[in-house]
């Protein structure tokens, strides 16, 4: 069958088998590698995406069920160049180790603050709670967001 | 690498669409929703549909709303709505005590109470749920709509009343005065099914029980309504001594196995411990509810 997946803003069509889940269609045909594919159970939530606005995991999920619809992955956070306040709070902050767990922690982690700007800790760590860090950087990765949380509201002030 | 085996992928547009469809392709056919558990079961070939209809665009099954002494809940609902509806938390906040334990909020985001149930996981939260408040659920065919209570959907594990070429489409629940609930689990883990659950659903009148319904999940091969509380507990004043009883009793018409979670001894201590819990919880909100 064809499908047509708006990834970050780029129609991409494709034939497909319907069998195929949606984080191997994302890797194999815009190559966008940014999006891990973890435990392959919806347990790890390495490959945490959005779709139509809401974070979900693609392990999880047909392609064909994205089928028309709107994809935002890790590589669509940076606007023009300039990283998202997510992207900058975990560099900023030290939250990754290896990585591995990066792409779908910031896509929780985005999610959450495009519904609640200023969430308080036990609220993030609820959040990211889909999604297992093997290098236990939880800490930092709860600071990570609170900063991006802080520094979105100051960018809102100065404008 | 889990991938499903080759299947046929089509979107229905409509509740008859659907019904039409599962209809028109037989056995081979399932209806795919949140996808949570039958995706994870297509991996590793425990379900081998030859023809999925997917029924994510059925706005039309997704609401929770009240019609007169019922609040109806569509199929499509998500774990998301349920841990965030106000109707909810005023009538049942047993829904909002289970759904913030189900899964994790991004599994939340896609799981539906129709799928939940459909998929009479002896471990799930929601057909216990749904079992001790004495919800009633609408299937629909071809033919038309039967309405079935919980007693009747489950019909042994993973299999519900719902029929090859039917639909689960909506979950009722009656509203009636002094009712309070609650719901009580013990995880390993963050997002994990539970070790043991426990919901309970309590309705006062004057001070002393009118109606009781306790349920367990992850205590047995299915979901365990414990009818003996109510026999307890009708027309008593809810007390510490009769949660203790219920809680005895619930310790002993469960039936877990043991596995990784733990033993079976321990387990039936634990469904004890949350059904004396979910009954005080239960009580204390219907009792607040009727001052």
């Amino acid at each position: 069958m064809q499908v047509t997946i708006t990834i970050n803003g780029e129609e991409v069509t494709r034939e497909i088998e319907p069998r195929m889940l949606l984080v191997h269609f994302i890797r194999e045909t815009p190559g966008l590698t940014g999006t891990h594919w973890g435990c392959d159970t919806s347990n790890c939530g390495a490959c945490i995406v959005h779709v139509d606005g809401q974070a979900v995991k693609s392990c999880t999920m047909l392609a064909a069920m994205a089928d028309g619809r709107e994809v935002r992955t890790v590589e669509g956070l940076e606007r023009d160049g300039v990283l998202d306040p997510i992207q900058e709070g975990f560099h900023e902050q030290h939250a990754l180790h290896c990585g591995f767990c990066t792409p779908g922690m910031m896509m929780a982690s985005r999610a959450l603050l495009n519904e609640n700007p200023d969430p308080t800790r036990e609220e993030i760590r609820e959040a990211i709670s889909g999604g297992i860090c093997r290098c236990t950087g939880y800490q930092n990765i709860v600071n990570a967001v609170r900063w991006a949380a802080a520094r979105e509201a100051e960018v809102k002030q100065e404008a | 690498m889990q991938t499903p085996a080759p299947c046929d992928y089509e979107r229905a547009t409509s509740v008859e669409g659907a019904l039409a469809s599962l209809a028109e392709h037989g056995p081979g056919a399932r209806l795919i929703a949140g996808g949570h558990s039958l995706l994870p079961m297509m991996k590793l070939r425990l379900a081998t549909p030859e023809h999925l209809i997917d029924i994510n665009d059925l706005e039309e099954l997704a609401y929770i709303e009240r019609q007169g002494d019922e609040i109806r809940i569509g199929a499509m609902t998500r774990h998301v709505e349920l841990l965030k509806s106000d109707l909810l938390a005023e009538h049942f906040p047993l829904f909002a005590d289970a759904e913030v334990v189900i899964a994790d909020p991004v599994v939340r985001n896609r799981g539906t109470i129709g799928g939940s149930l459909c998929q009479a996981d002896p471990g799930e939260d929601l057909s216990a749920v749904c079992s001790a408040i004495k919800a009633e659920v609408v299937i629909r065919g071809a033919a038309g709509e039967r309405v079935v209570s919980m007693d009747d959907f489950h019909v042994g594990p993973y299999v519900t009343a719902v029929g090859a070429d039917e639909m689960l489409t909506e979950v009722r629940v009656k509203v009636r005065p002094g009712a309070g609930s609650a719901h009580e689990k013990v995880e390993r883990r963050a997002g994990d099914f539970a070790i043991a659950a426990a919901s309970a659903g309590v309705w006062v009148a004057g001070g002393t029980v009118a109606d009781v319904g306790v349920a367990l999940a992850a205590a047995g091969p299915f979901t365990i309504d414990v009818a003996r509380v109510g026999e307890l507990m009708r027309g008593k004043p809810p007390s510490e001594e009769l949660f203790e009883q219920a809680g005895e009793i619930a310790a002993e018409d469960c039936m877990p196995m043991a596995d990784t979670r733990g033993p079976v001894d321990y387990k039936r201590h634990l469904v004890g411990v949350l059904t004396k819990r979910a009954l005080r919880r239960a009580s204390e909100r219907a009792l607040q509810r009727e001052a």
